[in-house]
């Protein structure tokens, strides 16, 4: 046998023998060096970045991507998707604001914890009516989840009357202002969720349910999980997370806007969570990687509007940070 | 083309390849000759797929090189691979099921007219072309309608049709039943003769023996032996393969053979009347007691897979009953039957098994979650503790519990599932083809372990495409045939002859299944 030389090959490959080891390292952290370059940049280029007011806008603006990207987060786990939280968001905020304006307008006239707990739970509705779609009458998600974005917005109008209805609830000042220890109230309750959400897919039978079905639905049903029921509570968490964010949105705009609130909110939390390393086929949920990847989408957005693009713009680069998140993980997941 | 002697067709030399500091590939050499079937045996991990996969392009190579006729090759990807001339059969049939035979034949390559696609001169030539493989089949159909044999040899008689001078066999009769894998040895002869060199990777040693010239032994990532087949018998191949002494391995067989039990009249655990689904199960009845081992036999499609899974609850029923200790179950599901302590281990490994993105750990603690669970919260400890004692009880092989159980040999995972079942310490164990794509140390603590356990009291039934292994591992033998149970034997009267004998009478009786 002649000596083996190890001679450097043309194969770019045999050069970086950890090829799925580094894009496995891309995928789990791309989302926070990404976030870092972010900063940097605007700390550099943009004006006036590094100021308490930056921090106080992105602050209010981020709570209802992170709760709606949490329960999207549980459904992609599950191998599923959520399209229909935008609209969910809306018809929370029409449900609202019915509830909350006077009977002499057409509304019921409730007090505002009256009118917010039945907001959440009309998302509650919508999940559990997705979940039993998905779950039982096994239509794929894609198509279930769907069919309500594109009729809940509908939903939303017939219950506002088709048009925006302005809110004056003193409450809402609290919920835009109010703040603990410098921290927004809004912060306060998506960080908390967070923590509740990260805290079920880690150590509760449900999160380890949900990760088994999105990894390999048939052995699970076939190891005696209860499958159906696993699968609508995510969809009714997701539905009841939208609403809570449903909510926060219209405090903000002062205002119930069925055409307005949680448009596109879908792609956003899509985004965020697969930027954050949650797998698009399921079976691996990564919730501080989706908080930071909706900390991400916000300050792409703010960046782009303080540079005066169009918000069109900056859908255009939510899109092809998807496409790149979703090659990332297919790299990573070559060779296994 | 010459056949036989003359330098090889592909050559691979000192070949050496690292995962992620593993070695999976040591210093191997392979020579593959013109007309000359070159069996590749090893057990699981020994580094035949790898070897595979340096060869066609899948992985580049550490160190090491492969000659292609005399010159240095290396391919960047397996279509390079093929464009070369090497063709690589998988066990799965890696086709399009929807297009219809002859378009799968000539996948990639088609044949155009006016910029269309040629589909008259397709199907003419097609079926041409495999008819010369014995394959009769109307080559319009879609290729999902076919047997999964008839679809193999599709895939074989279309890689050799596009040229290719080296064909890598990788399992092809892993899930063929016999017949159909008297006709894939039949066209591996035919290649033979054509002058292609041949690769043949499979556990089953009488193939190997059957239809290979050379046997190259790998074990750990390293060659153990190459040479011709007649040099070595059975027992020598089966010691070099395990790398134990052969005195050993006969006297493990021998205890086994001798361990067949009475088992006591005592009441039934599982009892299932008149199962009925139409089209596939008819009045099939099983009647399991505790310590007792029922053998389901028949061919692939007996609908032997079929009653374990309307016992399990897996498969409605259009009518039959299943009773656990005498308790009818109203419920047909999964869940059900585990809650009453009923297990099954799926057929299909990775489909119906493992959860792959999951640790071994995970993956052992699924069914039993409900007992480890407390106020909706898993307990760590418990999960701890109960999968040490099955990674220890079952000596499965991994680094440790947290590993990814997708990493693991089909032995190990295999090993993964039977823990995952007898966390529940179950009543009843129903194994669907437990020894199936494993090697044979594995298969061998797998068969072990069942006997074990029914030792202990557990009701057993299983399901084994090898006879051989339902013969001698069940004290009862339930046969079927189309779904039908065609008898049942007891004790004595089971043996390999009497069950074949009753399959084949029961054939006899009505006109021939179409053979595709």
């Amino acid at each position: 046998m002649t000596a083996t030389e190890i001679e450097p090959r043309a194969d770019w490959r045999s050069r970086l023998p950890d090829g799925p080891a580094a894009s496995t390292w891309l995928r789990e952290h791309g989302v926070y060096v990404a976030l870092l370059l972010l900063v940097l940049y605007n700390v550099v280029a943009t004006a006036n970045f590094v100021t308490l007011d930056t921090l106080q806008l992105l602050f209010s603006q981020l709570p209802p991507v992170i709760i709606v990207s949490l329960g999207m987060a549980l459904v992609i786990g599950t191998g599923g998707v959520d399209l229909s939280v935008g609209t969910t968001m809306a018809i929370a905020s029409a449900v609202l604001a019915k509830m909350v304006i006077a009977p002499s307008q057409g509304g019921f006239g409730a007090s505002i914890t009256v009118a917010m707990i039945a907001a959440v739970l009309a998302g509650l509705a919508v999940g559990v009516f997705n979940g039993v779609v998905i779950a039982v009458a096994r239509v794929q998600p894609i198509v279930a989840t769907l069919g309500v974005l594109v009729a809940g917005r509908g939903i939303a109008l017939v219950i506002t009357g088709g048009a925006l209805i302005e809110l004056f609830v003193p409450f809402f000042k609290e919920v835009r202002l109010g703040k603990l220890f410098g921290v927004p109230y809004v912060m306060i309750v998506a960080g908390v969720l967070a923590l509740i959400i990260s805290f079920l897919v880690r150590r509760s039978a449900f999160g380890y349910r949900l990760l088994a079905i999105g990894g390999n639905r048939r052995a699970s049903v076939l190891a005696g999980l209860p499958v159906k029921r696993t699968l609508i509570t995510v969809y009714a968490l997701s539905g009841t997370l939208a609403a809570v964010a449903g909510v926060i949105a219209t405090a903000r705009l002062r205002a119930s806007d069925p055409s307005y609130i949680g448009v596109l909110f879908e792609l956003s939390a899509i985004t965020a969570v697969v930027v954050g390393g949650t797998a698009l086929t399921g079976g691996r949920v990564r919730i501080l990687g989706t908080v930071a990847g909706a900390v991400l989408i916000q300050l792409l957005e703010t960046t782009l509007v303080s540079h005066n693009a169009p918000d069109s713009v900056a859908r255009i680069v939510e899109a092809l940070i998807i496409i790149a998140a979703v090659w990332i993980q297919r790299t990573s997941r070559r060779n296994r | 083309m010459t056949t036989t002697a003359g330098p090889p067709v592909l050559a691979v030399t000192s070949a050496g390849k690292r995962f992620a500091g593993v070695t999976a590939l040591e210093d191997v050499s392979i020579d593959l000759y013109a007309g000359s079937v070159h069996a590749l045996v090893g057990e699981n991990g020994a580094g035949k797929s790898t070897l595979i996969k340096v060869i066609t392009g899948v992985h580049p190579l550490d160190t090491g090189q492969v000659r292609l006729r005399g010159e240095e090759v290396s391919f960047a990807s397996p279509r390079a691979a093929q464009q070369a001339g090497i063709a690589t059969i998988y066990q799965e049939v890696h086709l399009a099921p929807q297009l219809s035979v002859a378009r799968n034949f000539f996948l990639g390559r088609e044949p155009t007219r006016f910029g269309s696609l040629d589909l008259r001169r397709m199907n003419r030539e097609a079926q041409a072309e495999l008819e010369k493989y014995g394959i009769l089949a109307d080559v319009r159909r879609p290729l999902a309608e076919l047997g999964l044999g008839v679809q193999q040899m599709v895939a074989i008689a279309r890689a050799v049709s596009a040229d290719a001078s080296v064909v890598i066999m990788d399992e092809p009769t892993s899930s063929l039943e016999p017949r159909e894998v008297d006709r894939l040895l039949d066209v591996v002869a035919l290649l033979k003769s054509q002058g292609v060199a041949i690769v043949y990777v499979s556990h089953r040693l009488d193939e190997v023996f059957r239809a290979c010239d050379m046997i190259t032994v790998l074990r750990d990532g390293r060659l153990v032996s190459t040479g011709p087949t007649a040099e070595l018998t059975r027992r020598q191949l089966i010691a070099r393969m395990l790398g134990r002494d052969a005195g050993e391995l006969s006297e493990g067989n021998l205890t086994r053979l001798n361990s067949r039990r009475e088992v006591a009249d005592a009441e039934p655990v599982l009892r299932a009347e008149h199962l009925n689904r139409r089209l596939v199960l008819e009045d099939v009845s099983v009647v399991v007691r505790p310590g007792e081992v029922v053998g389901l036999a028949g061919l692939l499609g007996s609908g032997r897979s079929e009653t374990v899974k309307a016992l399990f609850g897996a498969l409605p029923l259009d009518s039959g009953a299943v009773e656990v200790a005498g308790r009818p179950l109203r419920r047909q599901t999964p869940a059900s039957r585990i809650r009453e302590r009923v297990a099954m281990l799926p057929e299909d490994r990775k489909a119906e098994g493992i959860i792959p993105g999951m640790s071994i750990r995970d993956n052992i603690g699924l069914a039993a979650l409900p007992q480890l669970t407390r106020g909706g919260l898993v307990s760590r400890k418990k999960v701890d503790d109960i999968v040490q004692t099955f990674m220890k009880r079952l000596r499965i092989k991994a680094t440790n519990s947290n590993q990814k159980v997708s990493e693991l040999s089909g032995g190990n995972q295999q090993k993964v599932l039977l823990a995952r079942l007898l966390c529940l310490n179950p009543r009843v164990l129903l194994l669907d083809e437990p020894t199936r794509g494993i090697d044979v140390g594995a298969k061998a603590e797998v068969q072990a372990l069942i006997t074990e356990l029914a030792e202990k009291g557990m009701a057993v039934v299983l399901i084994s495409s090898e006879l051989e292994e339902v013969v001698e591992g069940s004290d009862t033998v339930v046969v079927l045939r189309d779904g039908a149970q065609l008898g049942q034997l007891v004790g004595s009267d089971i043996s390999e002859d009497t069950i074949m004998d009753m399959i084949a009478e029961a054939a006899s009786d009505e006109a021939p299944a179409v053979a595709s």
